[in-house]
């Protein structure tokens, strides 16, 4: 009697998830709509005669736009987890002065709109020559991780076993030392799960890429995405077809990584 | 011993997250002893102390001189503006645009919280109880938050297009007529505001879900036995139970909510008219959104957002503190 009272309530789960999910099924359908049949009344609700002219369109022209993208996304998970972790070592470990202020000085941080960021930046980057440049944009990027995944370390690695600590010390490893052999390795997790949003949010930045980055020769995927919707709306299924094209690295990590996410949600609001 | 006091502390300041209120005494020794490695704290901590003071403080810095002074494009690149004090704040809040920018702000951050949380509080309840593929299930429902905004906005375009749109197909099946869902200033609000609590569903699903499982099942088992029903173990265990990280849900999700610029610009540009102007989108369009940027007004607009977003921001510290506390 359990099994089928169960079994019915994942009936009701996979058509929450149907519905939930149905905007993606949407743009991966439109995706493979064929143009001539965009604008068909009703529209197809299953793609039966699927076309790849959409990605095709997408891939000949979004391609630099993509690795573009990956090139920012990759260089803000190494900014980032450069400052964080060891920032997050000497808060959590190394009883740094004022650790507590640092830490409540970083939450509030985390809850500037990132409009205002963008004109701060902008003033500044006029100014130094780096409005359209990758690097400027990594900058800016990185700062919606940083103070996530300074905290994200330091909380991990206050609950760190202080044995492993003290057989480093005992071993005559210096901090440096204890931070590269011991602490570093253990923060695996941490490190993985700081990386993946890091990414995540870079890869999806629209707002420093549409100020900091918007006369740019290399625009990231967003960007390009946006400008092809101002500039042509009659080919949207190459529009989804770029759009699902971006959604890749979220799906890659959804299925890999999965409880990284989990982790990360939780561990930026509510200790459990 | 040395090990007790130190594990004790450590785990005192497991939350890290300003949430920590260690006790003091227990502390001193320890600061003392380390006293002679807080160099090298301080040199482990100098990449993000730099970090912090170039581009955070010196950008927040500007903000404040852009609001204080009258930029102009070409000011903007000298640097040498007029200075006018309070001026921009008066002329912002005595714009007729600052009454509707504030009640879009509040419609679309109060119905899109409200409905984020009460779906993602109903979906955990859901959830709570394992099922077959209830574990992959729930992870789908993540999908909607990892996608980059700007692709769950343009499919939300699309679908709620007046003549193609999948919505409007679906609801003339029961006979309703062509809604112009985006392009009309009775309608935009509410739809830029669905999509956005679709987006925000996942978030409150998976924070409430972590809640849930820190309420004992003995807990549930013994309203059970005392024959209490699914509707009444809801309000007499789970939602009690359930409201610190409910308060903690909410203020976060009003705080990241306040600051929506991509869904909002993407659908409609903050348009028709003002009708989806929102503070952040006002700030965003003053600043980049025209081809003339005027950054005086949208750094006062930005500035006002960090005020309002850092008042409940106050708050959520508060109450993290609070329950930290008991």
């Amino acid at each position: 009697m359990t099994t089928r009272r169960a079994w019915w309530k994942t009936g009701l789960g996979l058509l929450f998830t149907a519905i939930m999910l149905f905007p993606v099924y949407w743009m991966f359908n439109v995706s493979l709509t064929q143009t001539s049949d965009l604008r068909s009344s009703p529209p197809h609700w299953f793609p039966w005669a699927p076309t790849f002219e959409g990605y095709q369109t997408a891939l000949d022209q979004q391609l630099p736009a993509l690795g573009t993208s990956l090139l920012i996304g990759v260089s803000t998970v190494i900014l980032t987890v450069l400052i964080a972790a060891p920032a997050g070592y000497a808060i959590a470990l190394l009883n740094l002065r004022g650790g507590r202020v640092l830490s409540f000085g970083l939450i509030v941080a985390q809850m500037i709109p990132a409009v205002v960021m963008a004109m701060g930046f902008y003033a500044i980057y006029v100014r130094l020559g780096l409005l359209n440049t990758i690097g400027g944009l990594i900058l800016a990027n990185s700062t919606i991780a940083v103070p996530f995944g300074v905290l994200l370390y330091t909380a991990f690695m206050a609950g760190m076993p202080k044995e492993l600590l003290q057989a480093a010390r005992v071993d005559g490893a210096g901090a440096w030392r204890t931070f590269i052999s011991v602490v570093l390795p253990v923060s695996r997790n941490s490190t993985i799960t700081v990386a993946l949003f890091a990414f995540l949010w870079a890869w999806s930045d629209f707002i420093f890429a549409s100020t900091l980055n918007r006369n740019g020769d290399m625009i990231p995927i967003t960007l390009s995405i946006y400008q092809y919707i101002g500039n042509n709306t009659t080919q949207w299924n190459a529009i989804m077809a770029t759009a699902v094209v971006a959604s890749i690295p979220a799906t890659v990590l959804l299925v890999l990584a999965q409880r990284y996410v989990a982790a990360g949600v939780t561990a930026g609001s509510v200790k459990d | 011993m040395t090990t007790l006091a130190e594990t004790k502390a450590g785990r005192g300041s497991t939350g890290g997250a300003g949430r920590d209120v260690p006790p003091a005494p227990p502390n001193k020794p320890r600061r003392r002893k380390s006293h002679g490695t807080q160099w090298t704290a301080i040199g482990f901590a100098v990449p993000l102390l730099a970090y912090l003071a170039m581009f955070y403080a010196y950008p927040l810095w500007r903000n404040i001189d852009l609001s204080i002074h009258d930029y102009n494009i070409r000011a903007f690149v000298q640097g040498d503006a007029d200075f006018v004090g309070w001026q921009n704040y008066v002329e912002i809040f005595s714009s007729s645009l600052f009454m509707q920018a504030l009640t879009n702000t509040a419609f679309f951050t109060i119905v899109s919280i409200a409905f984020q949380f009460s779906l993602g509080l109903a979906l955990a309840v859901f959830f709570r109880n394992y099922f077959p593929l209830s574990a992959p299930l729930r992870a789908l429902f993540l999908m909607p938050w990892l996608l980059p905004l700007i692709v769950s906005a343009s499919t939300w375009s699309w679908m709620l297009n007046s003549e193609n749109g999948i919505v409007n197909s679906f609801l003339s099946a029961f006979g309703i007529g062509q809604i112009n869902w985006l392009t009309s200033p009775e309608t935009a609000l509410l739809s830029v505001t669905l999509a956005n609590i679709w987006l925000g569903i996942p978030f409150n699903l998976v924070i409430l879900y972590s809640g849930l499982q820190n309420i004992p099942d003995e807990v549930y088992e013994a309203a059970s036995l005392d024959g209490a029903g699914p509707w009444r173990q809801f309000w007499s265990i789970t939602f009690p139970l359930l409201r610190p990280v409910s308060a903690i849900t909410l203020l976060l999700g009003l705080v990241y909510t306040l600051k929506v610029v991509d869904v909002i610009w993407v659908m409609t540009a903050g348009g028709p008219g003002s009708s989806t102007t929102t503070l952040a989108i006002w700030s965003y369009r003053e600043a980049f959104g025209t081809g003339q940027p005027d950054f005086s007004p949208a750094a006062t607009v930005g500035n006002i957002l960090i005020l309002i977003a850092l008042l409940f921001g106050v708050l959520h510290l508060q109450l993290q503190r609070r329950q930290e506390a008991r």
